[in-house]
């Protein structure tokens, strides 16, 4: 990769000078094998794992990751439809080990930007020359009363996709005919924007078949939410939304959706007007960036600032945070937003290596909602930098939602264009 | 001009104007600082496969796809001249030498044949109608070229624009319809499934 490319060319030829790349880093130059570590084996941290050892082979990079399997929070409202198993969505790290990355299960304690060190809680230290941080979201649990990790064994937030989805799915099909199950929505910004409204969708889609008088409520603090024309009116062709007998209720903000404490015994939740009695609760509770994140100072409130150029830690040079901890406005936190944000990592931190500057970056995020077997629904947005405000901007006139007056072919079609963008996903980060 | 125009015995003045494409890529890249074709490229994987290899079950893989055909497919999505769920959404987001930039990434990518069940059978009967009404155009049972890839593509991306193109949906490349007519006539009611199954068969 040290080839001076026609670019380069051409910006000596011009005059503009290759010096503001490599001030700072004149070491790395020499380094036969630069050290990249990897915190995290989700959506941003194995695509840039598998990014930088596809364009540079010389990079030795580790991937340090708690759990031995990957389970995918993304395609996990399918298994509370029953259209999916758990299996389906839990991949192994055989792919990246062929590529290269070395894998090492553990859990990061913390990351030592002065020495460049990172510390496992398993004793380890690992040096780096570039440190990739992507540990996804953590909850701020002291925000509903009443909810902590360990009332979350009985009333799952299966925001993590595990044993928590297996749960839920669990204790809808032991429900009642004619039962109720709460969904508690989080306030922005939070993973996957239309994340709970699929999930109500597709518990809605069980109970069409199953338990044709059940409810399915979801308690909500915000005025709006992710694709809402479109969820609404999918509801309606779908579930009867609108109608006496609508299957799916949604209680904003403004109706008194905002849900203040839980009574697990009575398995009550007290909202800002009134309390709701379930048969099946699930909260999803407000987020924050992973705690390695805290412990390592990568923050600035709940998330972390990042130059959006590279997705290099403000706070701290050689470190980038991707995915669903960074802020990355006006990204949201979302499995392809972090896929693409890495390859932006992986092609900096090389153009570093090799004392260049980064190329402009560009980025993209679709995100697929299934709300019927066979109703499909999907956002997309392509993305420049613009970079007097280092905000993230979607192109003028590109993206968008599915038409609302798409044909049933169409919403067919997206069904399995969705099942399409999670093998390929799966496949592009770990495959 | 339409791919459709080609000659396809013009070899030597296709490399030329793939030359000329690649210049085109990289002159103004540099007057506008914009990302690499590559990087652009790279945006498409979580759809299209790394490199453009879909590993399905539908969405087309378009690694090695003719950078002339691709330009044409982006520049049709950007018009909404063709029927599609998403990618005239996404097309939008590409100034012209973008797109260019990404045909070349593109075209220079080995596609991996879709690894698809198919009945040998149906296509048996597939290659000879696609031999009689379609390897004049689609060349080499229909590997990657001047008229799109249909060899090793995903089935069911193949009958969805097939879909298309005889609803009306999608306009027919000039000279096509009156072959899938004729196709259609003499295999019947099978003939469209006897080509994919043949197309899905070549991996
Ligand atoms: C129900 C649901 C549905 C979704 N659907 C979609 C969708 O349709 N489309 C879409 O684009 N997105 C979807 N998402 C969002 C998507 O899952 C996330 O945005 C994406 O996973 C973010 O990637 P990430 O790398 O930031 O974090 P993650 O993929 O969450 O990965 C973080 C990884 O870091 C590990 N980790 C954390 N801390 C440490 C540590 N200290 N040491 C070692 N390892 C650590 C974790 O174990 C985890 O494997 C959905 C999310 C949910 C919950
Ligand atoms: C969200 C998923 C998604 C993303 C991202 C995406 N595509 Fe597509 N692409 C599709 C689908 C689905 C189709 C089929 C047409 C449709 O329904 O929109 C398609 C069709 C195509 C075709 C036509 C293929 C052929 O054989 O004629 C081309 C070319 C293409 N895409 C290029 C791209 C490029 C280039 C990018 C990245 C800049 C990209 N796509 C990003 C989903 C995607
Ligand atoms: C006269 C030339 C010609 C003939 C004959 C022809 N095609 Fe095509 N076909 C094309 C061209 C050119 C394209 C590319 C279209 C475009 O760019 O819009 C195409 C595109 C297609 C596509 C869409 C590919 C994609 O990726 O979207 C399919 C499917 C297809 N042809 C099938 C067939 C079949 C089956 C036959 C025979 C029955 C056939 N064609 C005969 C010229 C032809």
């Amino acid at each position: 990769m040290n080839k001076i490319n026609r670019r380069d060319f051409i910006r000596l030829a011009v005059g503009t000078t290759l010096a503001g790349g490599t001030l700072g880093f004149p070491g790395l130059l020499l380094a036969a094998s630069p050290k990249v570590v990897v915190v995290g084996g989700g959506v941003g941290g194995c695509t840039a794992a598998k990014y930088l050892r596809k364009l540079d082979p010389r990079i030795e990079v580790t991937l340090i990751e708690t759990k031995n399997a990957y389970t995918s929070c993304f395609m996990s409202n399918e298994v509370l439809s029953g259209d999916r198993t758990l299996a389906s969505i839990t991949f192994d790290y055989e792919g990246l080990k062929r590529h290269g990355v070395k894998i090492v299960i553990d859990r990061v304690s913390a990351i030592d930007p002065v020495n460049r060190q990172v510390a496992t809680e398993g004793g380890e230290r690992f040096g780096y020359d570039a440190c990739v941080v992507s540990p996804g979201v953590d909850f701020k649990w002291e925000a509903i009363e009443g909810y902590d990790v360990e009332v979350a064994e009985e009333i799952p937030h299966a925001w993590f996709a595990g044993p928590q989805t297996s749960l839920l799915r669990r204790q809808i099909e032991s429900m009642p005919e004619g039962g109720t199950v709460a969904i508690v929505a989080p306030p922005d910004p939070f993973k996957c924007p239309p994340g709970p409204y699929e999930r109500a969708s597709q518990i809605a889609m069980y109970c069409k078949h199953h338990k044709p008088r059940a409810k399915i409520l979801i308690l909500d603090p915000k005025e709006a939410f992710s694709k809402q024309g479109l969820f609404r009116q999918g509801w309606t062709q779908l579930y009867g939304f609108g109608t006496d007998n609508s299957m799916i209720e949604w209680i904003g903000g403004a109706g008194g959706g905002k849900v203040e404490s839980l009574d697990p015994s009575t398995r009550t939740l007290q909202a800002e007007v009134e309390a709701f009695k379930a048969d099946v609760i699930n909260i999803i509770p407000p987020q924050k960036a992973g705690k390695v994140a805290f412990t390592s100072d990568l923050v600035d409130g709940d998330w972390c600032p990042v130059n959006k150029m590279t997705f290099e830690s403000s706070r701290h040079p050689n470190v980038y945070v991707l995915g669903d901890a960074s802020n990355a406005a006006k990204m949201p936190k979302s499995a392809y937003a972090a896929n693409t944000q890495a390859k932006v990592a992986a092609a900096a931190i090389i153009a570093r290596f090799n004392g260049q500057d980064p190329g402009d970056p560009t980025f993209t995020n679709t995100c697929y909602s299934i709300l019927g077997e066979e109703h499909g629904i999907s956002v997309a947005a392509v993305y420049a930098l613009d970079k007097g405000t280092n905000t993230i901007e979607p192109v003028k006139e590109s993206g968008g939602l599915s038409p609302m007056d798409a044909s049933p072919a169409q919403r067919k079609r997206e069904v399995t264009y969705a099942h399409s963008w999670f093998q390929n996903l799966i496949s592009d980060m770990m495959g | 001009m339409g791919a459709e125009n080609m000659n396809r015995n013009e070899t030597m003045s296709k490399k030329v104007r793939n030359l000329l494409l690649a210049m085109l890529v990289q002159v103004p890249a540099v007057v506008l600082a914009d990302p690499t074709g590559q990087a652009l490229a790279f945006t498409c994987a979580g759809c299209h496969g790394t490199d453009g290899s879909s590993v399905g079950p539908s969405s087309p893989s378009i690694a090695a796809m003719d950078p002339e055909v691709f330009i044409d497919a982006m520049q049709a999505y950007k018009r909404d001249e063709r029927n599609s769920t998403i990618m005239n959404r996404i097309a939008k987001g590409y100034r012209d030498e973008q797109i260019k930039g990404m045909a070349w990434y593109f075209a220079k990518q080995k596609m991996a044949p879709a690894p698809q069940a198919f009945d040998p059978k149906l296509a048996e009967a597939g290659a000879k109608l696609h031999e009689k009404y379609c390897e004049k155009c689609h060349e080499k049972g229909g590997r990657p070229g001047d008229a799109g890839t249909l060899a090793g593509q995903w089935m069911p991306y193949l009958n969805f624009t097939m879909e298309d193109f005889m609803s009306g949906h999608r306009d027919y490349p000039r000279k096509m319809k009156r072959k899938v007519d004729a196709a259609v006539e003499a295999g019947g009611d099978e003939a469209l499934r006897a080509l994919l199954h043949y197309y899905a068969s070549k991996q």
